[in-house]
């Protein structure tokens, strides 16, 4: 068993110590919304795991398109450790943001375009992990995974785009705000920092899972390995 | 000339010299195969049919299609019918070339990879619109609505040629899998999405009688998953079905 890399010792108490930072920046330090109140500090989280589940998507389809390209199995271990990290942090992004969106909108779920394509998202990463179990020879599984992880990955733009064509309540902060959207707010500047706090300190948790991901990966492919020397011999 | 002596000579045209003919001559021959196995058996339209006869019957009683509820609901109706059976159908005809050791066969054979997509995924949309050409009437006649637009006809169209596409490249990936009959509707349906929705909307437009300038960006997006669509399946089924 090869010992944990210091680099990634290293990585993991930076991770954790960011973290706190952020907790701190977003429950103490962001001032109060005006109107919302406290409930509004679930954004700065509910963002940023929504950006982890995408950035993690949006990796799947790239290292799924280097591997149909060169075959290398390393690029499958890195697209499936994204899926796993992104269906998480996707499923992060929904709860939180139901449970923001009760006081606010005075309900768990609504069938609002940006929920409904968060939604899919996540059904269809799902599938890409069902689909995976389902095949026994890995290098079928590989291709597989990295087919469905492109054509997935390209749905999610079209859905979005199509119910786009509907107006969305859901508020857009970062950018242009929807005046239709309920519960938008304007961040002031520490709010801005405590948010950008949060996406950068959510992507080196992504970084430091998908690390720890990937090992587990190999270690697992060793022992199968070895299990099957110890049996042949 | 018997036709399965055709066949190899058609294949061994095709690799002679290359060219666009040759492709679509290849693909041709596959849909043909398709075509002439299916009116021999009859068993995925016969299959497809009864099941969409089922799904309306059930709708009847699940949503008491009155003739008010009925306007609203049609479209949906229609499509979510159209959906089941073609799950159906691109099931049975990807798994009859994997258990009979077929698709091996037409690997074998010395055409263009894609030619096989596109001849599979033609012959899937054959299917589709036979079994839609029988479900419009029918369900016109049992609910009295006039489905026979050039609209809707446009919409049901486009509507299967993006279905077929992708349930054509998942099709060919569910039946590799260990759990495939259950595996291709959890694959299909969250990909198809988008063009369910704009084909639903489209539809009702057109039975509402709606304005064109409203209908338009529906057919748009349907358009352009179509065109997505086709070019990704062309660019990965050879991925798909690599040994």
């Amino acid at each position: 068993m090869e010992r944990t890399p210091k680099a990634l010792k290293v990585l993991t108490w930076l991770t954790s110590a960011v973290f706190i930072v952020a907790l701190y920046l977003v429950l103490i330090w962001a001032p109060q919304e005006a109107i919302m109140g406290d409930v509004q500090r679930v954004f700065y989280f509910h963002v940023a795991a929504g950006w982890v589940g995408a950035l993690a998507f949006l990796v799947t389809a790239i290292v799924g398109g280097i591997y149909l390209a060169r075959g290398e199995q390393r690029w499958d271990r890195i697209a499936v450790a994204s899926v796993e990290i992104g269906v998480v942090f996707t499923f992060i992004n929904i709860v939180t943001g139901s449970i923001w969106a009760r006081p606010i909108w005075n309900t768990w779920w609504t069938w609002d375009p940006r929920l409904v394509t968060a939604t899919i998202m996540l059904l269809i990463y799902i599938a890409y992990i069902m689909l995976r179990q389902g095949i026994e020879d890995p290098d079928r599984r590989a291709r597989f995974g990295a087919v469905y992880g492109i054509v997935g990955f390209i749905s999610v733009p079209i859905t979005f785009a199509s119910i786009r064509i509907f107006r969305t309540i859901h508020p857009v902060v970062v950018g242009s705000s929807d005046p239709t959207a309920l519960g938008a707010f304007d961040m002031n500047a520490e709010m801005r920092v405590a948010f950008f706090f949060s996406l950068f300190t959510f992507t080196l948790i992504y970084i430091t899972l998908l690390w720890y991901r990937l090992r587990l990966q190999q270690q697992k492919e060793k022992i199968e390995e070895r299990k099957l020397t110890a049996l042949s011999s | 000339m018997p036709p399965t002596t055709d066949l190899v000579v058609q294949k061994i045209e095709t690799r002679a010299d290359g060219s666009l003919r040759a492709y679509l001559r290849s693909i041709a021959a596959i849909v043909w195969k398709d075509l002439a196995a299916e009116f021999r058996s009859r068993e995925l339209i016969g299959a497809m049919l009864v099941f969409s006869a089922l799904v309306i019957l059930i709708f009847n009683f699940a949503l008491e299609l009155d003739i008010r509820t009925r306007e609203a609901v049609t479209s949906g109706v229609l499509w979510v019918t159209f959906a089941f059976a073609g799950t159906l159908g691109l099931n049975r005809s990807m798994a009859i070339e994997k258990d009979r050791g077929c698709l091996d066969g037409l690997l074998l054979a010395p055409v263009d990879r894609n030619a096989i997509f596109f001849g599979k995924a033609i012959g899937n949309l054959f299917f589709m619109l036979i079994v839609e050409a029988i479900i419009l009437p029918m369900y016109s006649v049992l609910y009295n609505v006039n489905l026979f637009q050039p609209g809707l006809i446009l919409v049901i169209l486009l509507g299967s040629i993006g279905y077929t596409a992708v349930g054509t490249l998942l099709a060919s990936m569910a039946v590799q899998a260990r759990t495939r009959d259950v595996l291709l509707p959890i694959l299909l349906f969250p990909v198809l999405i988008p063009l369910l929705l704009a084909a639903v909307k489209a539809s009702n437009g057109f039975l509402m009688g709606f304005e064109m300038a409203e209908i338009m960006p529906w057919i748009n997006v349907m358009i352009a998953y179509d065109v997505i669509f086709i070019a990704v399946a062309f660019m990965v089924f050879d991925f798909i079905v690599e040994e």
